[in-house]
């Protein structure tokens, strides 16, 4: 329980209906997305704008209570699991997006909004923003912010950290600091931005965030490379980027992924090969249609069994959606997914696939490998049971 | 019971009786919560969401927290409209789990003698048997004939219940009389050439109060060259039962159900209504602890289809002239046809391809309208939050015209169009209706 009269202040500052320290209301604030971790904490609170952000954070410093700053709960690393108790806070009230700069290309958000709400409305504009992790369907920009979060489109467009301009944040003193700002050339003095990108909410409480845009690529390919050989799939992902080109997109997916992201989605994924290769790429027509032909070509030189290509954007979409669900797609073999984010240099993404399979045989675990191969980062991915104290172990 | 031992009571049914692979199956990733409506309509409160349902379930279950009002709450406020299913990549059976949940709860709670009363009046003196929802469908018609609906609506009588349930009141439909409820055919031909032979099942509100709406859906497969069989003995599917924590009812109806169907040689059972073909191809699950009805159970669970899946698959909407004046048409889909059915793109075929309509879809169609079985009428205030957001969407489609599959769905977009006062300007119709309609 919090003291009674941190409670009240609390309370003074949000309102009744913005403070909720119930059994219930804290259990749900308990978890995120990360296996066994869960922790109750004290006290749940969502402010309404950033002076009460700070008014609450002056208070929590003042009596020592551990505030968890928390988005849609979906990190993977206990980032908001209140494992010291304390307060929960949320920005459910502060999902609004402020403005999309169409003169400098710059669009300014609250924290709550929703990734997909923010890329579907500069979309509207004929913008882009790239930064698209797996989950953003309902991860929210301070989440990717703190994470600095990356997806599919990361090989050739970066991560979140490459596209926030300018933050405000609520240091744990309470004060409130503006960092950046619309510039495209900010070069003066040290740069506070990036320190806060992917600080996991240790540092500060951010407030408010200016993201950069990009214009929107005029079309985009996308396509399936189908392998019998993990290794040779590896291969051809250091050969593609070895011949200079750069895709939107460069996805692994090993057979035990594929089967269970198939079994969700059904959009007609093969599950009878080794290991798939996922591409896109986007810009002028030409361009694409001439890096789709020559990525295909590398690929069947290194001994892809088959090449599709996407026949329509609904087919190419269906294809990326079904990849986003791969991590929770696993969790329908077993209860528990403990989740690795382990990154080589691209050039020895061969040697990492052999190496997980070297491991998976050594301490006889099922490892379920995807990721961002373009990017030499892969999730070997162990489907286990929490329950089972010997397998834990191992994996 | 002491409301200690209520609590105590209820607790060890979640750890006896909660399916534990089932709840772990959740990881928690949290891609479910766009797609809930009480999670959006409360703005984004995680307590009414499927992940947290799930965890409050599990906590309470594994004793990390006690079963109390805030835990009653948020289950409650739950639609069950299983949006949250087609969506987990996980496949975590949420269905399943709200319904033992609520069974558990059901079984060991407290309730207001009053309450309890008409539970127990609904549950087993009306919806089992067809007879007694004749008559009271029959008083409602002798409402409605008599003038007295007039009377009523004029002395302003309604204005005393909650405004919902006032305005629920106009939209109830003209209801048949007793008579013809009584005299029901048992056996159709196709209209030409048989193409398949297909037991019909009623349900007790669609015999009842909407029974020109299966009349309807008769002719259209009578047209399409079904040989139709409507067994006498068939019931209430269960679902308001097993969707209320009257789990032992449900089965009762379940069994009865399944041997009214099971000896016709029927290659389809069809229905019209997305709530009860739900529950009647989820039998299987209802039925999977009993040896002696598992198989039976699954044999029947197999022919189940809603019957505009069966006009796709028998090219009705080639071989037929369909044709009506010109108006914009959307339709809404019912849940349980889409999320648990998954039937979604035959009704949308079916309307695209009647001449002289535009077909038009409105935003989130796949989301529910706040009816849910009883929802409307034991959570009025978020049912209606819900409703106005549809209403928004529909009123943005611009249609004359709003399709449903289901009679729920069909009353609550009724209230809906009364509510935005849009009586002149909108109708809301089920879909078979529309069909024969376009036929004629
Ligand atoms: C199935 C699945 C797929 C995923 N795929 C990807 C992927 O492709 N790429 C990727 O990078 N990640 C991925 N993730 C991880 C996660 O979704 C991302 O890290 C995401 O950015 C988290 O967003 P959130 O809103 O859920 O944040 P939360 O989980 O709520 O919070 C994340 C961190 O940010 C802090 N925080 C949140 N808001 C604020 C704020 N306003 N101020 C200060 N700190 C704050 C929290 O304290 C926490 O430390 C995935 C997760 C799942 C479950
Ligand atoms: S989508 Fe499925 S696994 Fe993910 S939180 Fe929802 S119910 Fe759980
Ligand atoms: S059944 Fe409907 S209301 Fe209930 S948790 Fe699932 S999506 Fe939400």
């Amino acid at each position: 329980m919090l003291p009674i009269e941190v409670k009240k202040m609390i309370v003074s500052v949000v309102g009744h209906e913005n403070f909720d320290d119930s059994k219930a209301g804290c259990l749900v604030y308990s978890y995120d997305a990360t296996p066994q971790f869960q922790a109750m904490p004290h006290a749940v609170v969502s402010p309404r704008d950033t002076a009460e952000i700070a008014s609450i954070v002056k208070i929590c410093s003042k009596y020592k209570i551990p505030l968890v700053p928390r988005g849609s709960g979906t990190n993977l690393c206990a980032g908001t699991c209140p494992t010291h108790g304390g307060i929960v806070m949320l920005f459910k009230h502060m999902n609004k997006i402020l403005e999309i700069d169409e003169e400098n290309l710059t669009v300014t958000v609250q924290p709550g909004v929703i990734t997909q709400d923010l890329i579907l409305a500069v979309e509207e504009k004929n913008l882009f923003y790239p930064p698209d992790p797996s989950s953003m369907k309902i991860s929210t920009i301070g989440g990717n912010i703190n994470e600095n979060s990356g997806g599919l489109r990361g090989l050739k467009y970066g991560v979140t950290r490459d596209y926030v301009m300018a933050l405000e944040i609520i240091l744990p003193n309470g004060d409130i600091i503006r960092t950046g700002g619309k510039l495209a050339k900010d070069v003066a003095g040290y740069d506070l931005t990036r320190l806060f990108v992917g600080s996991e909410g240790t540092l500060g409480i951010i407030s408010e965030a200016t993201l950069k845009l990009i214009p929107m690529p005029e079309t985009k390919q996308t396509m399936l490379a189908l392998y019998q050989d993990l290794e040779a799939a590896a291969k051809s992902v250091s050969k593609i980027i070895a011949h200079k080109i750069i895709p939107a997109t460069l996805e692994f997916l090993d057979q035990p992924t594929l089967e269970a992201v198939e079994d969700f989605a059904k959009v007609g994924l093969p599950t009878n090969v080794k290991a798939v290769l996922l591409i896109e790429q986007d810009g002028p027509p030409d361009l694409v249609e001439k890096h789709i032909s020559l990525i295909a070509e590398i690929c069947r030189q290194n001994e892809a069994v088959s090449v599709q290509i996407a026949q329509n954007e609904v087919e190419a979409n269906a294809l990326m959606t079904a990849r986003r669900s791969a991590l929770s797609a696993l969790a329908r073999l077993k209860p528990t997914t403990i989740l690795e984010d382990a990154t080589v240099p691209r050039s020895e993404i061969a040697n990492m696939v052999r190496a997980i399979n070297e491991i998976a045989e050594k301490y006889n675990v099922n490892i379920c490998t995807f990721g961002h191969a373009g990017d030499g980062n892969l999730h070997p991915t162990c489907p286990t049971d929490s329950r089972n104290q010997e397998e834990i172990e191992r994996v | 019971m002491t409301a200690l031992e209520e609590k105590y009571a209820i607790q060890t049914g979640f750890r006896e009786r909660m399916d534990e692979d089932e709840l772990l199956n959740c990881m928690r990733c949290g891609f479910c919560l766009p797609a809930c409506p009480t999670y959006i309509t409360s703005g984004y409160d995680e307590a009414q969401s499927p992940r947290g349902r799930i965890a409050l379930m599990k906590a309470v279950r594994d004793g990390m927290i006690e079963w109390d009002d805030d835990v009653d709450r948020s289950l409650g406020l739950c639609l069950g409209c299983r949006a949250c299913e087609p969506v987990c990549p996980a496949g975590v059976k949420y269905g399943h789990l709200l319904e033992e949940a609520r069974d558990i709860i059901q079984d060991y709670k407290n309730l207001s003698l009053p309450v309890n009363t008409i539970r127990k009046a609904i549950f087993q003196g009306l919806f089992p048997h067809q007879d007694r929802m004749q008559t009271v469908t029959g008083l409602l018609g002798f409402y409605q004939k008599s003038g007295l609906q007039t009377i009523v609506r004029k002395i302003g009588f309604m204005k005393l219940f909650p405004v919902h349930l006032a305005s629920m009141e106009q939209i109830l439909p003209k209801v048949p009389s007793k008579k013809d409820m009584m005299n029901r055919p048992r056996y159709l031909e196709p209209a030409g050439e048989k193409c398949a032979r297909v037991g019909f099942f009623s349900g007790c509100l669609m015999e009842t109060m909407f029974m020109d709406t299966n009349n309807s859906t008769l002719k259209l497969l009578q047209l399409a060259g079904c040989e139709i069989i409507i067994p006498k003995d068939q019931s209430c599917c269960g679902a308001l039962h097993g969707h209320s924590g009257e789990k032992q009812g449900s089965i009762e109806l379940a069994k009865k159900n399944i041997q009214a169907f099971e000896e016709l040689n029927v290659d389809y059972i069809i229905t019209n209504a997305g709530g009860c073909g739900a529950f009647l191809i989820d039998y299987h699950h209802l039925l999977s602890g009993d040896p002696e009805w598992a198989e039976r159970a699954r044999q029947f669970t197999e022919k189940i289809k809603d019957f505009t899946e069966i006009l796709v698959d028998l090219d009705f909407h080639k071989k037929a002239e369909l044709k009506l004046d010109h108006q914009i048409v959307t339709y809404q889909d019912s849940c349980h046809l889409r999320n648990v059915m998954k039937t979604f793109s035959a009704p949308r075929l079916l309307l695209s391809r009647i001449n002289g309509i535009t077909f038009k879809e409105m935003k989130d169609a796949g989301s529910c309208c706040g009816s849910a079985g009883i929802y409307n009428i034991v959570e009025p205030e978020m049912s209606m939050r819900i409703l106005d957001t549809k209403m928004g969407h529909t009123k943005a489609s611009c249609a004359d015209t709003v399709v449903t599959a289901n009679p729920g769905c069909l009353l609550q977009m009724k209230l809906g169009i009364v509510r935005e006062g849009m009586s002149d300007q909108m109708e809301a119709v089920h879909i078979a209706d529309l069909l024969l309609e376009a036929v004629q």
